[in-house]
């Protein structure tokens, strides 16, 4: 994250691609957004590495958390777009020039999507509780002080309090809420933010994962996750209502602790 | 914002206890034309709210649609068009939506609904 080091394996797919995914050229920018970045392009890898699933899933709607300057979701949008055209697309950030901008990317690629300023989900938690069928998610994720954490513009854009996990933390229960029986949920992470950790408190909640794209950067090393509902008895948990979550972390921690998420993982 | 949109939003404010649907003032709306698609509109038709649909086309001045409706209604050309053009085509650009309860006001400027909360509504 903010480095300049493209990764020349995804740029060059990338230019190969031009219609499945965002331009460069055409994401719009503005001095307090993140710009794509390594990040951002092996988030849309692995989406991309994950496309003819995806259309198999025939998604409903789709959401990202935190969309920036709209690169994902417009890739997404594209990737999907003409084979699977029944879906709705919705993106969500904390910085409202984030939100602007995403808007101007996914008009500029004659993209329809709505976006909307707020804290993760904050106001779409109740109605969209259960219905995401697929949520892409590139985190703050850096480890900083945690009173960095939640700041305005761009430091939103990386500041992740200790261990980077902090607004991680809370985006997880969220996305618990907001996808649906048969949702996925991609998510970036770094080294640094223990991803066996976080996919053993999803395990817990009833989610398998996979690893679709690893990738080391010159200044950090990435992993691209994918989460879905595998335990059929988590449906007899009650879903948490926003609000609510203190009821399940405490169900939770009766639960005996499972097994690390080893079968499970594979990589690109 | 669409008024797609306008169905998932509610007010969550702290001690709001149903903050669905948003009231919608309009100060300004725009059409924007795009194609129909027939799977959206079956999927999106499943999720709706109607009333509170129904009741925000009104309120940006769109007074086509039925009271009522169900998925068999989806078989008519005429209640699709009407369907699709309030769902997709219109947009708020620039007014609020309020609270049902609290009557907080939550911007919409240059079409995009702003739900931040200040620190004492969290
Ligand atoms: C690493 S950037 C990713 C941007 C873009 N999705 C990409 O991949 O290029 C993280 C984004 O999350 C946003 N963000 C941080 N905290 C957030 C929160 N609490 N709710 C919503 N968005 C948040 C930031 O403003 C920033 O745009």
């Amino acid at each position: 994250m903010g480095g300049q080091s493209f990764d020349s394996g995804s740029a060059i797919n990338h230019s190969r691609m031009p219609s499945r995914i965002a331009q460069i050229r055409k994401v719009c920018s503005h001095p307090e957004v993140y710009d794509p970045c390594d990040d951002s392009f092996a988030l849309v890898d692995a989406l991309l590495a994950d496309r003819s699933n995806l259309l198999e899933h025939e998604p409903k709607i789709c959401m990202e958390i935190g969309c920036g300057s709209g690169y994902v979701i417009t890739s997404l949008a594209l990737m999907l777009g003409k084979e699977s055209p029944g879906s709705f697309y919705i993106a969500t950030d904390v910085n409202p020039d984030a939100v602007a901008t995403t808007q101007k990317t996914l008009q500029a690629h004659e993209v329809d999507a709505e976006v909307v300023t707020c804290d993760i989900a904050s106001g779409l938690e109740h109605r969209l509780a259960g219905m995401v069928d697929v949520m892409v998610v590139n985190p703050p994720y850096v480890p900083t002080p945690e009173d960095e954490v939640g700041g305005d513009g761009i430091t939103a854009a990386w500041a992740g309090g200790i261990d980077g996990r902090t607004v991680i933390d809370r985006i997880l229960p969220v996305a618990d809420n907001l996808l649906s029986d048969k949702g996925w949920l991609y998510m970036v992470t770094l080294t640094t933010n223990n991803p066996s950790q976080i996919c053993l408190k999803m395990k817990e909640w009833g989610y398998a994962s996979r690893i679709i794209v690893q990738r080391s950067t010159e200044e950090e090393s990435l992993h691209i996750i994918k989460f879905w509902r595998d335990f059929p008895s988590s449906r007899s948990l009650p879903r948490p209502g926003s609000g609510h979550l203190g009821v399940k972390g405490s169900l939770l921690s009766q639960l005996s602790r499972l097994q690390f998420w080893g079968s499970g993982s594979g990589s690109s | 914002m669409r008024l797609l949109t306008h169905n998932m939003l509610s007010s969550n404010i702290k001690g709001v206890a149903n903050g669905f649907p948003l009231r919608i003032v309009a100060e300004k709306v725009i059409e924007k034309p795009v194609e129909m698609n027939h799977d959206f509109l079956k999927n999106m038709f499943a999720k709706l709210d109607w009333k509170a649909f129904v009741d925000a086309s009104r309120s940006l001045g769109y007074v086509e649609l039925p009271d009522e409706a169900d998925a068999s209604m989806l078989e008519s050309s005429e209640f699709l068009n009407k369907f699709h053009h309030a769902l997709l085509e219109l947009h708020l650009e620039e007014g609020a939506l309020v609270c049902p309860e609290t009557g907080r006001k939550f911007p919409v400027n240059k079409g995009i609904p702003n739900m931040l909360l200040h620190e004492d509504e969290v």
